[in-house]
């Protein structure tokens, strides 16, 4: 039958299309290993569990600035009693993590998740040299 | 036995029944079902268990190993037929085609869903030929061959036409005609097939027409309209027959020469085929267009079939053209020239009147006459006078095949708005592809089973009721002689007040004829003044 | 730990196999059975007279239509857009309804569920390609809640809602439903839901989710601590789908593609087809006809071939 060539040529774009990423991940040497953070230097404890911030951390971040903005309170008490001020730029990035490229960037663009975050924060590292 | 009243029968229940579809069990109900072929029918074209029985006897006296043969059957089809394999695989039961069906609509059975028509040979398929089916059984759909099974085949894939409509509205294009056509011969071949197919069927593999006609016969009812003809038009025209070195030859249904309406489409052919000359003959072996082998099996469509071109060959013609049926422009569109070509010792048809190449049959080298009348009218070579079928108020009905199969639409409506003044078309979802089917093709259109055939043509009928109703329609034009035989008694039945008549009829009505005499009357003989004055 | 490598590395492989060679089965046992017959379902006007205006898309007569004609069938289900539905009212009237929701449901689904595959790439590719961000940023639009809510995610689950509430609801519809059908919608349902709870309740370790992934696609999977129950139920779901699948009626995926009354020219008598199995049949030929009728063919005047 002269359609089993294209019905085989169908199927083989078919199968390489769904083994898609075996075989490109093999092909770019791509490992599971994660990507690599910029941690903290002397922080040993962030505002809540890592677990929680690993998972939920936009809500976090959401509930504080309803807080400031809407409220003004533009402090936050952590689960052991330490009052932190609520800053993005101010407190995470500049107390602990010091950059948002080698750290926010580096999980979020790993996978693929964007933010908007930085259409209203300045980046404190990128903010130094200007005007402001 | 007397037939329910339109009032009964149109009391449709459409609430499926608390009973599991998965019951084979069906009662064979009177005029419900068609009778059982005869032996010598059977033994005449040398089929399988020829025997006397009838389908609502207990015992169907199947062959012992019965089993063991349709599942081989099943076995041979899966591996021949590509639609039949995807088509039992492929179905997701979306329902889609449920209320597309006309046996559905008309009985409100849900077995009449073609999904579920298709289910009955699934299941059965499932349990034998799928590993889900195997192992989980009536849970995956499956369940066991058995002779109720039989039977519960027999009694629905005798009450689907094979009119295809269901096909255009499924997502994959699943075609209950395939599944019916795959379940015809499995039941075949176990010897359970329906007289009304297999004598016409005997009949044509023996005089080479379905109704029986012997030569002798066919020169009688030729000569007959010739000489009627000459009555009515003061015309006397030729019609030849094996006639060796004509140009074209002229394939009829058996049923323009020896039924009416039909005959009035006959009448229409030898005045047009007169008026221009063409140089034509009739063969009286291939006196038969239309074909009952599609409606038993693909072997026997191929063995009525083959006559066609072999006598083409056989007379020298160069091409072929055929008059209106519906199921016999099936075979000749999308059968014939894969099973008995090619036709390479034919030419690619050119009208000799208009010198058009009928290039889209440049293979099969067979025009369907609608095609060819449309192309004369185009080039304005008939002289029509339309009035003359004023006293018609005209509707068009797609025939299922010329429709579905091959896309004949346009041309027989531009025939008919040329040669008619009174044209209105029925509901768009009910007519070209949408087209519903006459609720007797396909070999049910007998009288036992009239019951059936009410039904399933109720949404045909019903839609020429509208047009009846809102524009006075009194005439339905169609092509196919099934139509033409099985539409009168059904719209008598649910739509009285509208007749019944081939496209060509009126074609023959509306041509001027050089030196005719006045037409006093139409093709029918009725007076065409006082009709007139009737209709005014 | 056990378990979980069990749910996290054994089942996803095997059903992958299984999915990649039992669909692969099933195509080739379909292309294995000739078309022995050219029979598309013609659907508008054929190509005939030059001067009749013949249906490109609905009666194809070249390579081209026919495939314009697949591409609106599986792209945009052309067919189940007819939909109509049928009622029958005193007098007795017919009339045929629009009914278009059953077209809309499974478009609105279908095509939800292939925008949602393609975002799980970021889940398999590093560095993620710029085509799956773009789709990510046209289906959260809206930046409605955090993390931002997918429109896919939504119109999946109403539309499979839909399609299941139909079968329960319309009396035809569950006569002809069997349980498989069921099953089909209910792993579809379970995989839809278990992520969009995990997205957007339970939450879940998107990074530990991508490394698991890419572990799995680089073959050198490890079974990941903290990802949560619901990320489990998820991949399990889809396993036991994709597994499914080629002995489901779901491999209507592919098979769509083989229906020989779509998939087909309207160019019969133009082009002869040819059937790979055509075999001689016994038929009744002139010459025996001419032999039994002899006496009658002379005595009508009809010429004979032989004296």
């Amino acid at each position: 039958m002269r359609d089993r060539g294209w019905i085989y040529s169908g199927l083989g774009l078919f199968l390489i299309l769904v083994t898609y990423p075996f075989w490109q991940n093999l092909r770019a040497g791509v490992t599971s290993k994660g990507p690599d953070l910029r941690r903290p230097a002397e922080a040993k404890q962030c505002v809540m569990p890592v677990s929680y911030m690993r998972t939920s951390h936009m809500d976090l971040l959401a509930s504080w600035r309803e807080n400031a903005v809407r409220d003004g309170v533009r402090t936050f008490q952590s689960a052991d009693g330490q009052t932190y001020n609520v800053s993005l730029s101010g407190t995470c990035i500049t107390q602990c993590h010091a950059s948002k490229e080698e750290f926010c960037d580096r999980c979020h663009n790993y996978a693929s998740v964007s933010n908007y975050c930085w259409d209203c924060h300045v980046d404190p590292r990128q903010a130094h040299g200007s005007a402001r | 036995m007397s037939n329910p009243k339109p009032e009964q029968l149109v009391q449709i229940d459409y609430r499926p029944p608390s009973r599991d579809w998965m019951n084979p069990a069906v009662e064979f109900r009177r005029g419900t079902f068609c009778y059982s072929a005869a032996a010598k029918n059977l033994e005449y074209l040398n089929l399988p268990n020829p025997r006397e029985w009838q389908p609502f006897d207990k015992d169907w006296k199947l062959p012992p190993d019965w089993k063991r043969i349709v599942l081989e059957g099943m076995r041979d089809r899966l591996r021949k037929f590509r639609s039949f394999r995807l088509f039992m695989d492929i179905c997701v039961r979306c329902g889609a085609c449920a209320d597309k069906c006309h046996f559905y609509i008309g009985s409100g059975d849900p077995k009449n869903m073609p999904v579920l028509r298709a289910e009955l040979l699934r299941s059965v398929y499932r349990r034998y030929f799928t590993l889900a089916g195997r192992l989980f059984g009536k849970l995956a759909g499956a369940r066991d061959l058995t002779e109720d099974v039989v039977k519960e085949w027999f009694y629905y894939f005798y009450q689907c036409t094979e009119c295809r409509r269901c096909s255009v509205f499924c997502p994959y294009g699943i075609d209950t005609a395939e599944i019916t056509m795959i379940g015809r011969e499995l039941l075949n071949l176990i010897g359970c097939n329906i007289n009304w197919v297999l004598e016409p069927a005997a009949n044509c593999f023996r005089t080479g027409n379905h109704l029986g006609v012997q030569p002798h016969g066919f020169k009688d009812s030729i000569d007959f309209a010739v000489d009627e003809l000459e009555e009515i038009t003061g015309v006397r025209v030729e019609a030849p027959i094996n006639r060796k070195g004509a140009e074209i030859l002229f394939i009829v249904p058996s049923a323009d020469y020896f039924g009416t309406p039909h005959y009035y489409s006959l009448l229409g052919y030898l005045m047009l085929f007169h008026e221009i000359g063409l140089d034509y003959t009739f063969s009286a072996f291939a006196s038969e267009g239309g074909n009952f082998g599609l409606f038993n099996s693909h072997e026997m469509i191929k063995r009525l079939n083959a006559k066609i071109y072999a006598e083409a060959k056989r007379l020298g013609v160069k091409w072929i053209v055929g008059a209106e049926c519906g199921h016999m422009w099936r075979v000749l569109h999308q059968y014939m020239d894969t099973m008995n070509g090619p036709a390479d010792f034919l030419e690619v048809p050119v009208s000799p009147v208009t010198g058009t190449r009928f290039d889209h049959a440049r293979s099969t080298k067979m025009v369907h006459l609608c095609e060819f009348t449309a192309d004369l009218i185009k080039h304005g070579k008939l002289k029509l006078d339309p009035s003359r079928n004023n006293h018609w108020n005209v509707t068009f009905h797609d025939s299922c095949n010329p429709s579905r199969a091959m896309g004949l639409l346009e041309e027989p409506r531009y025939i008919l708005r040329n040669v008619c003044n009174h044209f209105h078309e029925m509901p768009e979802n009910t007519i070209r592809e949408q087209t519903f089917c006459c609720g007797s093709g396909s070999g049910l259109g007998t009288d036992e089973n009239f019951e059936m055939r009410m039904r399933g043509g109720l949404p045909r009928a019903n839609a020429v009721r509208y047009v009846r109703d809102k524009y006075g329609v009194n005439l339905l034009a169609c092509i196919c002689a099934i139509d033409k035989a099985t539409l009168p008694p059904l719209l008598e039945y649910w739509t009285p007040g509208v007749e019944v008549a081939g496209v060509h009829e009126l074609v023959g009505n509306a041509l001027v004829m050089r030196g005719e005499a006045e037409r006093k009357t139409d093709l029918r003989g009725q007076p065409l003044e006082l009709q007139e004055a009737v209709h005014a | 730990m056990e378990l979980t490598s069990l749910i996290a590395v054994a089942i996803p492989y095997a059903a992958i196999a299984i999915f990649l060679i039992g669909f692969s089965y099933r195509i080739v046992r379909w292309s294995l059975s000739p078309v022995p017959f050219r029979i598309p379902t013609v659907c508008g006007q054929q190509k005939s007279l030059p001067w009749i205006k013949a249906g490109y898309l609905e009666s194809p007569w070249t390579r081209m239509g026919v495939v314009a004609r697949m591409a609106l069938e599986i792209l945009l289900f052309r067919s189940l857009f007819r939909n109509t539905r049928a009622e029958l009212r005193q007098g007795p009237k017919l009339s045929y309804l629009e009914s278009k929701f059953l077209w809309l449901g499974a478009l609105a689904f279908h095509w939800s569920f292939l925008v949602i595959l393609l975002r799980h790439l970021r889940f398999f590719l590093e560095p993620v390609p710029a085509f799956v961000g773009a789709i990510e940023a046209a289906d959260g639009f809206f930046q409605v809640s955090l993390p931002v809510l997918y429109l896919t995610d939504v119109v999946i689950l109403v539309a499979l809602g839909y399609l299941l509430a139909r079968r329960i609801w319309n009396a035809q519809a569950r006569y002809i439903s069997l349980p498989s059908d069921y099953l089909a919608l209910a792993l579809l349902i379970g995989l839809a839901g278990t992520g969009v709870i995990m997205r957007y309740f339970t939450r879940v370790d998107v990074i530990a989710a991508k490394q698991f992934a890419l572990g799995l696609a680089t073959f050198s999977p490890v079974a990941p601590e903290n990802l949560g129950v619901m990320f489990y139920a998820h991949l399990f779901t889809l396993s036991a789908l994709i597994a499914y699948l080629p002995f489901s009626k779901l491999v209507h995926m592919g098979g769509v593609f083989l229906s020989p009354t779509r998939n087909l020219a309207n160019d019969n008598r133009a082009r002869r087809h040819v059937n790979p199995w055509n075999y001689p049949v016994k038929v009744h030929t002139y010459q025996e006809w001419e032999d039994e009728f002899r006496e009658k063919i002379a005595a009508a005047g009809l010429p004979l071939e032989r004296q």
